[in-house]
C-alpha cells in the first residue's frame, strides 16, 4: 500500500507544476446564471478556470465537448484545466440546473 | 419539486440498473440479497460521510481531489466486476447446472459475492453523495420548502428504484442456461464504460493525455444528456462525444476481463474433459 501511495503522491507533484502559468479564467454562478457565459479564451494552450458557486444551491460544472464534469458546493470555487483547445465555442452547463448554460469561445 | 424528483431520479437510476444487474448475475447465489442490501446500506452512509467530506476532498491533490476520488471509485468498481465474471467463467457452468439443487453453492466455492457487494455500495455511495449534496443544496437555499424536497426526493427514488426493478425482472426473465452468459456480457460492457468514466477523470486531472479530444459526435443521434443516452452510458459507457484514452481504456478494459474469461473458461473445459466448447444443453433434458 505505501508504495502505491507515494506513487500517486509522486505523480501528483510530477503533473501539479506543469500547471503553473497557465492563463487564468473566472468564472461566476450566480442566479442561476454563468458570468460571463460567453467566455473568450486563448486557442492552443492550457487554460486554467476558476468556476465559483456564488449560490445557496450546490451545482455541476459539466460539459460534454470538453469532457468535464465537476461538483461545485455553495461558496466554492473549483479549478478546472481545460485544453489546449481548438479554436470554436464549447458549451458547459450546470447539470444541476439544466437550463444554466454557458460557452467557451477558443479563438 | 419536480427539478428535485427529476435530479434524484438521474442519480438513482444509474445506481439502481448496477444493482439490478448484479442481482441478476448473482441470482441463486445463497445470501445475496444480505450482500446486496450490505452494500446498498454501506454506500449510502459512504454516500454522507463524502458528502460531508466533500470540500476536504475537493480541496486535496491540488484541487484535483474531487478527480482522483471519483477515478478510485471507478476502478475499484471495475476490478470487482472483472473478478466477478473471470470467477463466474470457471465456475458459471456447473452454477447454471445445479442452480435449482440446494447445497450447490458450498460445492462450487465460494462465490465472491463481496465482489458484488463492493460494486453496489461504490456504485450508491458515487451517486448518492451527488444526491446528498444536491440536496442540501435545495434545503439551504429554501427553494420550495422541506415537503416539496421530501416528496420530490420521494418520486425520484421511487421511479430509479422501478427502472432497476425493470431491468432484474427483464434480465431474470431470460431461462437460467443463459442467463449467466447475458448478465456475463452485461457485466463485462458494464465495466468497460466505467473504465472510460474513470479515465475521464484521469484525464480531467492532467494524468492521462486526450489522445483526441472528441473522436466523433453522436449527440444528434443520441445526446447524453436524455434518458435513453443516460441509460446507456450506465449500462455500456456510451459517450456521444468520446475522447480517444475513453476509447483507449474501454476497449482494453474488454479484452483483458474478456480475455481472462476466456483463458479460465478454456481451463475449465479442459478439466472436465470438455476441450471444445459444447453447445448449450438443458441441465433439464
Amino acid at each position: 500500500m505505501r508504495p502505491l501511495a507515494l506513487a500517486v503522491l509522486f505523480a501528483i507533484g510530477f503533473v501539479a507544476p506543469a500547471f503553473a502559468d497557465e492563463p487564468t479564467v473566472n468564472i461566476d454562478l450566480k442566479d442561476h446564471q454563468f458570468v460571463p457565459s460567453e467566455v473568450p479564451v486563448p486557442a492552443g494552450v492550457k487554460v486554467k478556470l476558476l468556476v465559483k458557486n456564488d449560490q445557496t444551491m450546490t451545482a455541476e460544472f459539466e460539459s460534454n465537448s470538453l469532457h468535464r464534469e465537476k461538483i461545485v458546493e455553495p461558496g466554492n470555487t473549483i479549478t478546472v484545466y481545460v485544453g489546449p483547445l481548438d479554436p470554436g465555442s464549447y458549451e458547459f452547463f450546470d447539470d444541476f440546473h439544466n437550463a444554466t448554460r454557458g460557452h467557451l469561445i477558443a479563438k | 419539486m419536480l427539478p428535485t424528483a427529476i435530479i434524484v431520479f438521474r442519480e438513482v437510476l444509474e445506481a439502481a440498473l448496477i444493482v439490478g444487474i448484479v442481482m441478476a448475475a448473482s441470482r441463486g447465489a445463497l445470501g445475496r440479497g444480505l450482500w446486496v442490501s450490505g452494500g446498498i446500506a454501506a454506500g449510502v452512509l459512504g454516500a454522507c460521510m463524502v458528502a460531508l467530506f466533500a470540500a476536504t476532498i475537493a480541496a486535496a491533490a491540488e484541487g484535483m481531489g474531487q478527480e482522483l476520488f471519483d477515478a478510485a471509485i471507478l476502478f475499484a468498481a471495475v476490478c470487482m466486476l472483472g473478478w466477478h465474471n473471470i470467477w463466474m467463467s470457471s465456475h458459471g457452468r456447473e452454477l447454471a447446472a445445479n442452480a435449482m439443487k440446494l447445497g450447490n453453492e458450498v460445492r462450487s466455492g465460494a462465490r465472491p459475492l463481496w465482489a458484488l457487494a463492493f460494486v453496489v455500495a461504490l456504485a450508491v455511495l458515487r451517486e448518492g453523495s451527488e444526491i446528498v449534496l444536491f440536496l442540501y443544496g435545495i434545503a439551504l437555499g429554501g427553494n420550495g420548502g422541506p415537503v416539496a424536497m421530501a416528496i420530490g426526493g420521494v418520486i425520484g427514488l421511487a421511479l430509479g428504484v422501478a427502472a432497476g426493478t425493470t431491468i432484474y425482472w427483464g434480465l431474470v426473465a431470460i431461462p437460467m442456461r443463459l442467463l449467466f452468459t447475458v448478465t456475463s456480457w452485461l457485466v463485462l460492457l458494464l465495466a468497460a464504460g466505467l473504465a472510460s468514466q474513470g479515465a475521464a477523470f484521469l484525464m480531467q486531472a492532467n494524468l492521462l493525455p486526450p489522445l483526441g479530444s472528441n473522436l466523433w459526435d453522436t449527440s444528434w443521434l443520441l445526446s447524453d444528456q436524455g434518458l435513453a443516452g443516460r441509460v446507456l452510458h450506465t449500462l455500456v459507457g456510451y459517450t456521444a462525444q468520446p475522447a480517444g484514452i475513453q476509447l483507449v481504456f474501454y476497449v482494453v478494459t474488454l479484452l483483458v476481463i474478456g480475455g481472462l474469461m476466456r483463458l479460465v473458461g478454456h481451463g475449465e473445459r479442459v478439466r472436465a474433459g470438455h476441450p471444445r466448447p459444447r453447445p448449450a444443453v438443458n441441465p433439464a433434458e
